[in-house]
């Protein structure tokens, strides 16, 4: 079995259950069912915005939650203006891969860790900016309250969900992807065999930047009040970090179960302890740093070869 | 004109705790090339460590020190054998990414373990002479805040005798300098790491205690700490024990500085604008040689 027929039948697989998924809300669910799939969608876009920078171009991102963040803002301001959601995500979307653009060129100057402490920096200090200048806590008018529809949003999630898992399949399977994982791998070696590591490290960025502001639009046209500063949050490159690592970054299904392991272990767990998910998946995350760096997935290719079965 | 003079003078004074804290960032990375993010939740630890001592014991915070540092050097070498020591077995460039990864896993993981222990409420510890002030002209200097500094530059002193005079000291720098030449002329440079490690993480929690004394403690403040350690270590370059801990002056006060012009909660960007700054300028970091 070819790599490439193996992205193609897990993205087969994956869009499969996202249509399984799209049959829920004809069946009536309760609201909360509806929100916890929501949030599973949501985390499955981020995480796979993440994986295309780290986990093809190899380059880690700390600074994530900034592009999530921007897409938030500019959807959320738009939106409450009057502009259709639509194009108001599509604008947050804009903002998120132009500023991603700009800062990008001087950050991919630095590399391996650097470029993740840099990011983080950059990250941090948007945060800290947008917390100042918009301290107020922003809720929907009264009006859209009152026509406020789940399915609608729901629908949206899902939509983007398969896109995002439809463009890293693409990605994967194309040459720009080959090109970046050469980077990944090697960045001299790539560069002297003719691989422009600057120009395809920015395209990476870009895609990953524009799914980023995607989703943060979402998050803000799915809840009602939120900290404008919220979305800026390190937690945000963090959980997809996570859910990336865990489920095997670089791999197109990874970040999909990483992201439905992460929400369901979150959701159960958090009814008994507050945040100790996260001493679980901290503490999973560095085994699997040390032991396993191709997360679940590089697990069950092992488990499948011991007991002998074809992969 | 004296509440600005007033205002540098408390960054000045929690300027010695920041270089304090890069202090054990930069000798672990600049002997093991290894990045520990985790480092701001290790200060973390010392000061739940102090807290814990005076809360229950009734230790005075200073005289935890004591305790806490000699625990902080045992935590750093079991986070050596643990985790860390596995690190330093690969490439430079594959390591210094892994011990990020690794890092904020371990961050993540204290964080939650210190929530879950200990609440994510902000803790201090209070003590008969936390009141106490040293007035100079129209200043005010509050003493706690005065003597962590002293302390910090005392402990720095110590690190740097430790440094230059004792022979794993010397065996220390030696690896710093050049692991391959250091394995040649017969030092075990695998425990000239540990004791790296061991040492960085032992300032971590006399910083830690430090902190909590004049300020406070939650579980949250790590990644803050890691922080502010990464960009005096930035701004100052490896090597010079000394160098760093004038570099957290330079944050302090540089700190002080935004806040009194932009106001107060522009004190955190000026840092990390440095930060962004420097690293745009020597994009190789700290290693350029």
């Amino acid at each position: 079995m070819t790599a490439v027929g193996h992205e193609r039948r897990w993205a087969l697989a994956i869009l499969a259950a996202l249509g399984l998924l799209a049959l829920l809300p004809l069946a009536g669910p309760r609201e909360d069912l509806l929100n916890f799939v929501f949030l599973i969608l949501l985390s499955i876009t981020l995480a796979e915005s993440w994986n295309i920078v780290a986990g093809y171009a190899g380059q880690v991102n700390l600074g994530h939650a900034a592009f999530f963040g921007l897409g938030a803002l500019v959807t959320r301001t738009l939106w409450i203006g009057g502009t259709p959601v639509p194009l108001a995500m599509a604008a947050g979307a804009v903002t998120a891969t132009m500023f991603a653009l700009v800062i990008g060129v001087a950050a991919f100057r630095l590399r391996g860790a650097y470029f993740a402490i840099g990011t983080l920096a950059l990250g941090e200090i948007l945060k800290a900016t947008i917390g100042n200048v918009l301290p107020e806590i922003s809720t929907l008018p009264a009006a859209t309250i009152a026509s406020y529809r789940l399915t609608l949003r729901y629908y949206l999630a899902l939509g983007l969900a398969a896109v995002s898992v439809i463009a890293v399949a693409t990605l994967a399977t194309s040459r720009l992807g080959l090109g970046m994982r050469a980077i990944r791998e090697d960045e001299e070696a790539a560069e002297a065999s003719g691989v422009g590591a600057l120009a395809l490290k920015l395209t990476a960025l870009a895609l990953s930047t524009a799914l980023a502001g995607l989703a943060g639009g979402l998050f803000a046209y799915y809840h009602i009040s939120y900290y404008p500063a919220h979305p800026f949050g390190p937690h945000w490159t963090f959980d997809a970090l996570l859910m990336t690592f865990i489920g095997g970054v670089g791999t197109l299904q990874g970040p999909v179960l990483g992201a439905a392991l992460y929400v369901v272990l979150k959701e159960y767990l958090a009814l008994r302890w507050v945040d100790i998910h996260l001493l679980i998946f901290g503490a999973l995350f560095v085994a699997i740093v040390l032991l396993l760096p191709g997360g679940l997935v590089q697990a069950a290719e092992r488990a499948r070869w011991m007991f002998g079965r074809r992969a | 004109m004296t509440v600005l003079a007033q205002q540098l003078l408390l960054g000045l004074l929690i300027g010695g705790l920041y270089g304090l804290a890069a202090a054990g960032l930069s000798l672990i990375f600049g002997v093991m090339r290894v990045l520990n993010v985790a480092h701001g939740e290790l200060i973390m630890l010392g000061g739940y460590g102090a807290f814990w001592l005076s809360a229950l014991l009734g230790v005075d915070p200073f005289a935890s020190l004591v305790i806490v540092i000699p625990a902080s050097l045992l935590l750093g070498a079991v986070l050596y054998w643990g985790l860390f020591g596995f690190v330093v077995r690969a490439h430079e460039e594959t390591r210094v990414k892994n011990s990020l990864l690794i890092g904020f896993g371990l961050a993540l993981a204290l964080h939650a373990l210190a929530v879950r222990l200990w609440t994510a409420d902000e803790r201090s510890i209070p003590t008969s002479y936390g009141g106490a002030v040293l007035s100079l002209g129209d200043l005010a200097i509050p003493l706690v805040r005065l003597a962590t500094l002293v302390l910090a530059l005392l402990l720095i002193v110590a690190l740097q005798l430790l440094l230059s005079r004792w022979r794993w000291g010397k065996a220390i720098r030696a690896t710093a300098e050049d692991w391959q030449a250091a394995l040649l002329t017969g030092i075990d440079i695998r425990r000239a790491y540990l004791l790296a490690f061991a040492l960085g993480t032992a300032l971590a929690g006399a910083a830690g205690t430090l902190v909590t004394v004049a300020y406070s403690v939650s579980p949250s403040i790590g990644l803050e700490w890691t922080l502010k350690a990464l960009i005096v270590v930035v701004l100052a370059g490896l090597g010079s024990m000394m160098g760093t801990f004038v570099g957290g002056l330079v944050l302090g006060v540089a700190e002080a500085a935004s806040a009194a012009t932009f106001g107060g909660p522009y004190r955190e960007i000026v840092g990390l604008v440095i930060f962004v700054v420097v690293l745009a300028v020597r994009p190789r970091g700290l290693f350029g040689r």
